[in-house]
């Protein structure tokens, strides 16, 4: 021990390097308590509230330590800080004296105050600032260990004003020959470019040599700075196209070298840096034949020289794998690198098989022949104990899934369907009908296929899922009876499942005066009268497990069967019950109903006829239409998509007026098919059809993924259709007009429904830079809805050389005042921008 | 490299590192929510999960759960091994490392991990460079405290 005296106030005691204990002389206060000291007495604490009270000491002590300006004691209070601020602790109080410590000549000083920087500050923070000019000169320190300092906090935590102030600096340094300084500086430079890409060239020259350096910290570092470069500007892709050959060169040496003890891990040569190369490889031989070419044979010998037996090869592996997929290799290659991922698949290390099901996921469509000779293994995945894997493998085996092993893949997955998690069943239950509706082998094996999901996983399928099935079953004529012989069974045995029961309601109300003829020729007809028929779907009007929309579909049913079914007097008299139901919607459909009965009985027959084949539309996927959900106190809104109908025969006009008013109309109704076949009258059946029915469409489970639910509106996004609605000569008002940004709204009445006001956006852009990525969204009041169509574009081009256009359509069935909240983002010069206004000047004859 | 999270098994915060600026209420929401889906992954269970938009990659040493979030380009496995060659660095530095050793010399986890780590992303591959770099850094503060005590010794002896 040394005791050194060395004022007549201070000693400072030594115990050995590093443990130095600085004691005051009798005059002053305690010295603060050293940092080690305060961790081990707030361990001791045996309760939470006993922690805070020790805290809350110290913090009084180290606070006023901080009011009296110590020198001596701010790194220890600070460091003190630090550790409390981990704690889960507030220490904002320290961070001026992090600035104090940063700008102090004492290097210990220093590491703790750029420590506490970026622990405690962050860009939001307007202190942070005060940092640039200690940075900036800590940059040019003569000591490195300073300027690597400022480098890693700069390059960690800056912010963009920071980064535009001090680039200069890193570029010095990216260009010195210390290459301790050298690596940081790239880094560094890698989150300048991140925080202001503009300044992306002015790194461009120091980049010259930094490949031919032998450093392999500057060398990993130079390339993860290339690779910034090159993902964010084609043009310097193209100008780093270059480099090919001499990053083949050095992944070359790498794996050709011998053993090198200072890189080594597990017999292989910096697999950081071979990793970081292939990846910067990928993305210049992505697209480009001569860069592809240049670099097969590398990535050949590193597939297949690679050793497998330890995480780290097969690292490098999988980094070759994916670029062996994205570039524009030989077909050798590409079934090379296939086989490394079904070699993959059966690792015993699951974190490996996890990496090969995703990159099968991203080569599956382009690869498909290669992928399926992994079939079998990848369906044995669906068994892993793993919930990422088994998600995986599930993804992948929907995307395998063709005509000739549909069965097969179906029998797995809808074993798979019966066990798995809640979280997979909805996608899975979707996937299968998708696959189903796909690859069908028979329309007997598609409805049992149906049926199967619906009763074992019935509570997750998707709510679009009911409208497609329907459309389905439609369309399978021959196997009508079948299918409502089983769905009836089903419902027998079980009601709970809203999907199922609204699929099986419907079909009985629409076949089931097959039902109860006793006809099915699949299979073993069932003895059902009228009655029990009617009991069955009084059951599920008066159940408690039934949805409003359940019974919605249950009362609609009940009635459609008064023109199949021969005891009309049992059915008038249900409708008239739930003529003055409680349930609003219930309500009207009877009181619509009844009045069927009543006054229109001569057109009853006609209303409820069968339905006819509905057409597809092209495309299962989800078509433009953007759903906007309202913020806070607007309404949420959403389309809900019926079934596509192409419009058969006209009806009667009257019938318009009848029920065209009342824009609550059911989603599957057979008055959809009677409106008249006019283009707005289509638009009316499809918005009429954003119904409040059963309140709005619950959100599927918070499991589901963000896939976009199959819209099948058809004909919507057709602008032709617009023109055959009058204008209803209302002015146009400018909604937004601000930065640059000029948004007019023109309007049109939707013929001939007067509840609806057509509205087209047109975005303007005075300035002198596009706005890129533009999206339009609006939210209106809960007595609205609203609904969005596809925009024109995206951009919107510069000094107002042309506007984007998008069609807004709102339904004001309550003649209220119109008003709307719209958000507008876009990116303008670089940056991101984002803006909330309210349009609240909307000509009153818009909504009157 | 998004951020990286180091928790005793209790869910007790050892060390936070993070790459990208968010206010401290995301940053303790974010710990709180990641570090209960972690712990309660099974032993069986693979070392990646899907969190948010985010992948994130854990690895358990001992009583320490070290976890990173990377990006979507980021190569799983590869993280893996840098998560690896943190704790050699830091079993090197300590001398057959303990999670005590990290609560009680927080500070030097942190320098051990800005010497090996920069915006998320390895600056040195070579153990033995980032160690060197720091017994020097140690050194440097060492040396200038010595200096600065033996001046002013020499002064007291005149």
């Amino acid at each position: 021990m040394l005791i050194v005296c060395w004022s007549p106030v201070m000693v400072e005691v030594w115990n050995g390097p590093g443990d130095k204990k600085t004691v005051e002389g009798p005059s002053r206060m305690p010295a603060p308590i050293r940092l080690r000291e305060l961790i081990r007495t707030i361990r001791t604490a045996r309760t939470q509230a006993e922690e805070r009270e020790m805290i809350q000491k110290e913090c009084a002590a180290i606070r006023s330590s901080f009011r009296e300006e110590d020198n001596t004691y701010r790194c220890r209070n600070v460091a003190k800080l630090l550790y409390m601020h981990m704690l889960g602790y507030p220490a904002h109080f320290g961070q001026l004296e992090c600035l104090k410590l940063i700008a102090s000549q004492k290097f210990t000083d220093k590491r703790i105050g750029y420590l506490g920087a970026m622990l405690l500050l962050d860009e939001r923070q307007d202190v942070h600032l005060l940092m640039t000019n200690c940075i900036k000169n800590d940059l040019n320190h003569s000591t490195q260990y300073v300027q690597g300092l400022a480098l890693c906090t700069l390059g960690c935590m800056g912010s963009s004003e920071m980064c535009r102030d001090l680039a200069g600096e890193v570029e010095k340094l990216l260009k010195t020959s210390n290459s301790y300084l050298r690596k940081k500086a790239a880094l560094c430079a890698v989150h300048v470019i991140r925080k202001v890409p503009e300044l992306m060239e002015m790194f461009l020259p120091a980049t010259k040599n930094l490949l031919s350096e032998k450093n392999h910290g500057v060398l990993h570092t130079s390339v993860v700075l290339l690779t910034e470069m090159c993902e964010r500007s084609p043009d310097m892709l193209a100008h780093f196209r270059k480099l090919v050959p001499q990053l083949v060169r050095i992944l070359k040496n790498l794996i050709m070298s011998g053993y090198s003890p200072e890189h080594d891990v597990s017999g292989i040569s910096d697999p950081f840096l071979q990793v970081r190369i292939l990846r910067l490889l990928r993305i210049l031989g992505k697209g480009d034949d001569d860069s592809s070419e240049a670099m097969n044979d590398i990535l050949a010998q590193v597939a297949t020289n690679t050793e497998t037996s330890k995480n780290v090869g097969n690292a490098i592996l999988y980094e070759t794998v994916l670029t062996i997929m994205d570039i524009k290799s030989e077909s050798g290659l590409r079934v090379l690198a296939i086989n490394i991922l079904g070699r993959f698949l059966l690792n015993n290390d699951k974190n490996i098989r996890y990496v090969a099901l995703t990159s099968l996921l991203k080569t599956v469509q382009t690869d498909h022949n290669a992928v399926q000779r992994h079939r079998s293994t990848i369906v044995d995945c669906l068994k892993d104990l793993d919930v990422s894997i088994k998600r995986r493998a599930m993804e992948l085996s929907f995307a395998l899934v063709n005509g000739n092993n549909i069965r097969g893949m179906m029998k797995e997955l809808l074993y798979f369907l019966d066990s798995c998690d809640p979280e997979f069943k909805a996608d899975c239950a979707s996937g299968v009908f998708l696959a189903a509706e796909k690859y069908a082998p028979s329309k007997r094996w598609h409805i049992d296929t149906i049926m199967r999901v619906l009763t074992t996983a019935g509570s997750y399928v998707r709510d679009d899922s009911v409208p497609n099935l329907i459309q389905l079953i439609t369309n399978s004529v021959e196997m009508h009876a079948y299918t409502v012989q089983r769905l009836y069974k089903a419902l027998l045995d079980d009601i709970s499942q809203q999907p199922l029961v609204q699929v099986a309601s419907w079909c009985i109300g629409e076949y089931g005066d097959l039902l109860v003829s006793g006809q099915c020729e699949e299979e073993e007809p069932i003895q059902v009268t009228e009655d029990e028929v009617l009991d069955v779907l009084e059951g599920l009007l008066v159940s408690n497990l039934s949805t409003p929309v359940t019974r919605g579909y249950a009362l609609t049913a009940i009635m459609k069967l008064s023109t199949r079914f021969t005891s009309v007097n049992r059915i008038k008299k249900v409708v008239s019950i739930y003529g003055s139901s409680i349930d609003v919607e219930l309500q009207q459909r009877a009181v619509e109903y009844n009045a069927l009965f009543k006054k229109y009985d001569h057109m009853r027959p006609a209303l409820l006829e069968r339905m006819p084949i509905m057409e597809k539309t092209a495309s299962n996927g989800p078509t433009e239409i953007v759903q906007t959900n309202g913020e806070a106190e607007p309404s949420v809104v959403e389309a809900k998509h019926p079934p596509p109908v192409t419009q058969p025969t006209n009806q009667a006009n009257d019938l318009l007026d009848l029920l065209g008013g009342n824009d609550v109309v059911p989603v599957i109704q057979t008055t959809v098919p009677t409106k008249p076949a006019s283009a707005g009258g289509e638009l009316l059946d499809l918005l009429g059809d954003l119904s409040l029915s059963g309140g709005p469409a619950p959100a599927p489970a918070t499991s589901v993924p963000s896939s976009q639910p199959a819209f099948l509106l058809d004909g919507l996004t057709s602008p032709p259709l617009f023109n055959d609605i009058a204008a209803a000569g209302i002015p146009p008002m400018t909604a937004y007009n601000k930065n640059g940004l000029k948004i007019d709204f023109t309007f049109e009445r939707a013929n001939p429904n007067p509840n609806i006001a057509v509205i087209t956006i047109h975005a303007s852009n005075s300035t002198e830079a596009d706005m890129t990525d533009f999206v339009f969204q609006a939210a209106v009041p809960k007595t609205f809805q609203l609904q969005l169509l596809s925009p024109s574009s995206n951009v919107v081009p510069t000094l107002n050389q042309g506007t984007v256009t998008q069609v807004i359509r709102v339904l004001n069935p309550q003649k209220q005042q119109l008003r709307m909240r719209i958000k507008l983002t876009y990116t303008h010069k670089g940056s991101a921008v984002q803006d909330l206004a309210e349009v609240n000047n909307f000509p009153p004859q818009s909504w009157q | 490299m998004q951020f990286m999270l180091l928790f005793s098994r209790q869910g007790k915060l050892r060390l936070q590192k993070w790459y990208v600026p968010l206010s401290d209420k995301e940053k303790k929401k974010i710990t709180r929510e990641l570090v209960q889906t972690v712990l309660a992954r099974k032993p069986k269970m693979c070392s990646f999960l899907e969190w948010r938009d985010l992948k994130i990659v854990y690895k358990r040493y001992a009583s320490l759960y070290f976890c990173c979030a990377i990006e979507d380009q980021d190569n799983e496995l590869i993280t893996l091994e840098i998560i690896h060659r943190y704790v050699e660095l830091l079993d090197k530095y300590f001398g057959s490392v303990c999670e005590l050793d990290i609560i009680f010399n927080f500070e030097k986890a942190y320098f051990i991990l800005d010497e090996f780590l920069l915006g998320g992303e390895a600056q040195e591959t070579s153990k033995k460079n980032v160690l060197k770099a720091i017994e020097q850094a140690d050194l440097e503060k060492d040396s200038y405290n010595q200096r600065f005590v033996a001046e002013n010794v020499r002064l007291s002896i005149l």
